[in-house]
């Protein structure tokens, strides 16, 4: 039987893992000798171990279908996405360069606001900024870091650039997804983990952990650190759970907390009430104090901004942080690089137009059938125009949804992701992937050794949402060898 | 530790213990009437006395026979008391505190449930039944041992010992209380089969092999009865379940009501009396000692479980 992947052709698409004519790239040559080796049969065997795997280990996801919670299992691909660690050096440090920029940002905008002043950074835009807490104005909290816990998605195009895609400042999820597919795929291809340095991902949880009890307003030697959950319904309730188990944190609902008379925060334990110091919150800002927002909200904690405020409590990330997460900010990101730290930008944006200004919403209007408009405000794929894939319906309704609201659209080139070979039944096919890795800033950053690696599932598809068909593989962060 | 958690705990434990006496129940039952002709006049539809649903299995099934009875006692996942529905209760109490679980203990509540749901359903005819239960009660016993070996013995532990040792001594009444309705006054053709019907019984409570250990004498009811409430050594008797209830309050804060509530239940244990009662009498003991367990739960659950209005 001829090598697998002499007859794997990811087009003209960019393949992480082999160039078009199946060589492999720098740092995979042991992973395509071993798929190579596999005959078919063995190779959709290994898929199916690593299936059972997930679903003993219980990795799930909830999703709700016909008014019902459903524990859905993680879908996950074998094949590994591979990056030289010589590759990942430059975005490490691209991505630390990027979270600094926007926490110095955020913290400017709630109290100096010097960046509107110096004319960056539009006051029409702040002024139209949904994400934007006025409540927030005026708090500086230890470190002037807001965003704690970044996601940013990355994607690679044709022609081989790296570009960030989005950053996710304010419930970023997914960490726990890259951490359970590394010790899924040590049980898949245990010996590639022996004779090659793949970085080590582990070490995830108590970096967090380091950072909650660095922001945590106490000199006590051991503060009490919390995740603060929706519940058992939302759909990342499992990374939740696992975070807090790793980090030895309790997990908390808001009804196990109460603010008291002296505007600390104490959760209800079966001793009475303790003190809190540290939540890791992850309900959005509007749910998390029916007090001061949606007075409706059955998550959050009355009077928990009121103990923020007054720096009794640390919130990661802290309220408004979301203000940076808007696609409109992200535009104005490299501009943010130069001013705050007086450096280029080390990796690029996706080039973007903004449809509120009038010649770039002429661009995007004429040009639509090639582009991607996105929501200025939505995140998990959803509200988007995949302009090359619309109907004329579809586009009629863009069109006339970005001249009513011009301030709510970006628009962006059809990307052509890169793909990675991926099990399909008993053959290897490319499909498109991103990657999202996580950056923690305290007093000092932290970055995972690549990511989560999300992969469309279904042939052609761009969505890696795992809520619409997407699926995650592990990622290496492979040493170079000299 | 957290309230919330705390209660989670607690019903894995009841959870836990339900399925396995359940599955245990149907088994045994499934097996005496193998023994037994039909003239001593024990039928399926008896488990539904010993459970108190005869009404909920009346507005779903039409005819009390052996299939119905073991579908809607082992697979249903409409009757909230079914071995199914309890594996799936346990397994969402364990996975909302997976945060403190040990990953072991989750991932073989996990892999019970999920055999459960695929064999359960279809164990309808006996050989497969008996296998399939069988195996159920093995991995419910494993979850039990897992837990036990690997987690710590601070209050989570002691809340899933508190809902294990409530439940255990809530189903000792309730295999009790069938016999105190029929076997003591039973007419003279079943007569003969007196010593199957009180060593099913037993059995129905893994108590069978430990009773002629300890008790070394033929099986009569008044014996029964009294080892099975009154035994201080075996795991399931009514006082044994009551003390393991006492030390696991002991070990927690603020337990002094709950205590208090315990040793007064001990208490009327021990004035009951239970082997010199007729048949009514043993009812209305049984019946009280269930009421005061049930007032205990409640205790427990104002002393240590969030109020009502937070959940």
């Amino acid at each position: 039987m001829p090598p697998r992947l002499t007859r794997y052709d990811p087009r003209a698409f960019h393949d992480e893992l082999v160039t078009g004519d199946g060589v492999p790239r720098p740092g995979t040559e042991r992973l395509i000798d071993l798929l190579n080796t596999l005959t078919p049969a063995a190779l959709s065997e290994r898929q199916a171990a690593a299936d059972r795997a997930i679903a003993e280990m219980g990795i799930t996801f909830t999703v709700y279908s016909e008014g019902r919670n459903i524990d859905r299992a993680w879908p996950f691909d074998i094949v590994p996405r591979v990056i030289p660690a010589s590759e990942w050096a430059r975005i490490d440090e691209g991505l630390r360069q990027r979270l600094t920029a926007l926490n110095l940002f955020i913290d400017d905008l709630y109290n100096e606001q010097n960046v509107v002043r110096d004319g960056v950074f539009p006051a029409e835009v702040l002024g139209t900024s949904r994400n934007y807490l006025p409540e927030c104005a005026g708090v500086s909290p230890r470190f002037g870091v807001w965003a704690h816990i970044c996601g940013s998605d990355l994607v690679r195009d044709g022609d081989g650039t790296v570009y960030v895609l989005e950053d996710n400042l304010r419930v970023p999820s997914g960490v726990s997804y890259m951490l359970e597919n590394r010790s899924v795929t040590k049980r898949v291809f245990p010996d590639l983990f022996e004779d090659q340095t793949i970085l080590p991902v582990d070490d995830y949880p108590s970096e967090l952990f380091d950072l909650l009890t660095a922001i945590a307003p106490t000199d006590e030697r051991e503060p009490e650190v919390v995740v603060l959950t929706p519940g058992i319904y939302n759909s990342a309730y499992f990374e939740h759970s696992y975070l807090a188990q790793r980090m030895g944190a309790e997990l908390v609902e808001g009804g196990d907390l109460v603010v008291g008379d002296d505007d600390c925060v104490y959760m209800r334990t079966i001793e009475g009430l303790t003190r809190v110091h540290s939540i890791y919150r992850r309900i959005d800002d509007t749910f998390l104090d029916p007090q001061v927002f949606r007075p409706d909200s059955m998550l959050g904690v009355p009077g928990l901004m009121r103990a923020w405020r007054k720096g009794n409590v640390a919130l990661a990330n802290a309220p408004g942080s979301g203000v940076a997460d808007d696609k409109m900010v992200y535009t104005y990101v490299p501009d943010l690089i130069r001013y705050y730290l007086d450096q280029d930008p080390i990796i690029p944006n996706v080039p973007t137009w903004r449809c509120a200004e009038r010649d770039q919403r002429g661009h995007v209007l004429a040009n639509l059938a090639e582009l991607v408009v996105k929501p200025a405000n939505e995140s998990g794929g959803y509200g988007m125009l995949i302009g090359p894939r619309a109907s004329r319906a579809e586009l009629a309704r863009f069109r006339e949804l970005i001249q009513a609201d011009p301030r709510n659209y970006i628009a962006q080139p059809t990307l052509a992701l890169s793909t990675t070979p991926t099990v399909c039944g008993e053959t290897l096919a490319p499909r498109h992937v991103d990657l999202r890795p996580f950056i923690l800033q305290s007093d000092r950053l932290a970055v995972t050794a690549g990511g989560l690696t999300r992969v469309a599932l279904v042939e052609g598809s761009l969505v890696v949402n795992s809520s619409q068909g997407g699926g995650s593989k592990d990622t290496w962060v492979v040493e170079d060898r000299d | 530790m957290l309230s919330r958690v705390a209660e989670r705990m607690y019903w894995a434990g009841r959870y836990i213990e339900r399925a396995e006496n359940t599955a245990r129940l149907v088994r045994v039952h499934g097996n005496m009437l193998l023994d037994l002709p039909a003239r001593a006049g024990r039928t399926w539809e008896q488990l539904l006395t010993i459970f108190a649903n005869e009404d909920e299995f009346a507005r779903r099934y039409e005819r009390a026979d052996e299939s119905a009875v073991v579908d809607f006692f082992i697979a249903d996942a409409a009757n909230q008391a079914s071995v199914l529905s309890s594996l799936a209760l346990l397994r969402e109490n364990i996975r909302t505190t997976r945060d403190i679980v040990p990953t072991e203990g989750w991932e073989s509540a996990n892999e019970l449930y999920l055999y459960a749901r695929r064999e359960l359903p279809r164990a309808g005819s006996e050989r497969t039944r008996h296998r399939t239960l069988s195996e159920v009660i093995t991995a419910c016993q494993q979850v039990t041992g897992l837990l036990a070996g690997t987690m710590s013995h601070g209050p989570g532990y002691q809340f899933l010992r508190l809902g294990r040792n409530l439940e255990r001594a809530d189903m000792t009444t309730r295999v009790l209380d069938v016999p105190a309705a029929s076997l003591l006054n039973l007419p003279d053709e079943v007569a003969p089969y007196r010593y199957t019907l009180w060593m099913n019984v037993l059995k129905s409570l893994s108590a069978y092999q430990m009773y002629c250990q300890y008790v070394r004498r033929r099986i009569v009811g008044e014996d029964v009865i009294d080892f099975l409430l009154l035994d201080p050594r075996f795991p399931r008797s009514f006082r044994h379940c009551l003390g393991e209830i006492a030390s696991s309050l002991e070990s927690l804060p603020r337990h002094e009501e709950a205590l208090a509530e315990s040793a007064a239940l001990l208490a009327e244990l021990e004035d009951a009396d239970g082997a010199n009662l007729d048949a009514a009498g043993l009812h209305e003991c049984l019946d009280r000692l269930q009421r005061q367990l049930g007032g205990l739960h409640r205790r427990i659950s104002d002393t240590w479980f969030l109020p009502v209005d937070q959940q």
